[in-house]
């Protein structure tokens, strides 16, 4: 029978549309059990590739006649090799084309909302790793926050909806993933903004994000005054979008908070966290829609893909803001924290410009899941 | 090391260090110890997780401007 290549692209939209497919990782078991594709209606079957060499009759009985199959490697190439074997035993299988290479690397953008006359808000979902960047459109200008390192795929959107890319900005220091911030920025010729507490120690020229400070784009007004929100990074900084949508970067998220672990403060950090989470974002109208920089699990995407909620829902369910207590939130987020991301410490460094590794060393060291939240 | 024989995997995208070395290894008897070399990255996590699928032994590894060689002692 029939091996089939499906794109990173096609298997968003399964899963969006939630249906059920047979994920058969073909990856060593650490490699699968640290990091794997995640949806509401997925079966698992893990056998690396490596013991299926000799054959697959080990597998057939345990792989599915009534649901699409899609194998899935590191790379692609192991997993045209077991697709192939299961097609000799006469199945039809898909292989993921690029692997979790590209599965990783994939964005897919949503529609959020309108914004005044004719402006748009999208967030693209880079659902292999959790990781949420949102494109502002007003008039002829766009704004992207917290790009990812793909910045071609901006390009390609603001291109198709015939705006130019005036500002660029990140909420702060990322640790999890590479940020394509001020590659984009200089690409586009646009202005390049980072909060100044987490610039100390960069090795190139920005706009420094300061408290009471507008940007404008097109008719949108992003406001960053006055939401200096410290607590994953001692500048992490929110942006409220024309009164309707609340980016809170790594502070907030749909059914966590942000860690404050990563660049090795928790404890100096926490009390920031628990003045921006359990104060600062409580003056705030209710009404304002979260929009945060990433994910943890598809549980708290919505059914449209969407990872957003209003704040005031999130006052009422987000685990992180119902503890009253202080010694016990201090706890929660100083202790029993998940492990740190791959090579937190050398995506700061890129992040800041003291090094610059190649495409293939920026992808290695994105690998795996980004792990930014404490639940 | 006092290797049987060097499985010369550089420059092979997965899976074929494994095939090779695979292959390499029904060659020699056990208690035999293989040296393999290889430049993709993901070897090293497969290589390991293969040995002690398989039953051999990873004795030693390193890496060296971008080259990684295993020590493998048949099960």
């Amino acid at each position: 029978m029939t091996i089939t290549a499906m794109k990173s692209a096609e298997l968003v939209k399964r899963i969006f549309n939630k249906d059920s497919l047979f994920i058969l990782d073909v990856r060593n078991k650490e490699a699968y059990e640290d990091w794997k594709i995640e949806g509401e209606h997925l079966d698992y079957l893990n056998v690396p590739y490596f013991d299926l060499l000799e054959g697959v009759e080990s597998i057939i009985d345990q792989l599915p006649t009534d649901k699409e199959i899609v194998v899935v490697c590191a790379k692609q190439p192991s997993s045209v090799m077991v697709a192939e074997m299961l097609a000799d035993k006469g199945l039809d299988v898909f292989y993921l084309e690029g692997g979790m290479k590209a599965w990783s690397e994939h964005l897919e953008p949503v529609k959020i909302g309108d914004i005044g006359e004719a402006g748009e808000i999208y967030q693209f979902i880079r659902i292999g790793k959790g990781c949420l960047s949102y494109m502002v459109i007003s008039a002829d200008e766009a704004a992207i926050i917290d790009a990812t390192r793909m910045i071609d795929i901006y390009q390609d959107f603001a291109k198709e909806k015939g705006v130019r890319i005036t500002h660029v900005m990140d909420t702060h220091l990322h640790a999890d993933h590479i940020s394509g911030g001020r590659k984009l920025a200089k690409a586009s010729g646009a202005n390049y903004w980072l909060p100044p507490k987490d610039a100390t120690e960069v090795t190139f020229d920005y706009h420094a994000l300061q408290d009471g400070d507008t940007i404008t784009i097109g008719d949108v007004v992003i406001d960053i005054q006055p939401l200096y929100t410290p607590g994953h990074t001692v500048g992490s900084t929110s942006f409220i979008v024309e009164d309707r949508y609340l980016l809170t970067g790594d502070i907030l998220f749909i059914d966590s908070i942000g860690r404050p672990d990563l660049a090795g403060k928790a404890n100096d950090w926490v009390a920031d966290l628990r003045e921006t989470l359990y104060s600062r974002y409580r003056a705030l109208a209710g009404e304002l829609l979260v929009l945060p920089a990433h994910f943890m699990t598809n549980d708290e995407m919505n059914d449209d893909g969407t990872v957003a909620a209003k704040l005031a829902t999130l006052f009422a369910y987000n685990h992180g803001l119902q503890v009253a207590d202080e010694e016990k939130f201090r706890k929660m987020v100083t202790e029993n924290l998940p492990p740190q991301p791959n090579a937190h410490q050398q995506i700061r460094d890129t992040n800041m410009g003291k090094v610059n590794p190649d495409m293939e060393e920026q992808r290695e060291m994105e690998v795996g899941p980004n792990r930014c939240a404490v639940q | 090391m006092d290797s049987k024989k060097i499985v010369d995997a550089k420059g092979l995208a997965c899976p074929m260090p494994i095939v090779k070395t695979k292959k390499e290894m029904e060659m020699v008897e056990s208690g035999d110890i293989l040296e393999v070399q290889a430049t993709d990255k993901g070897a090293k996590s497969d290589l390991t997780a293969w040995t002690r699928s398989g039953g051999h032994v990873l004795l030693d590894s390193k890496e060296e401007n971008g080259v990684f060689t295993f020590w493998i002692k048949k099960g």
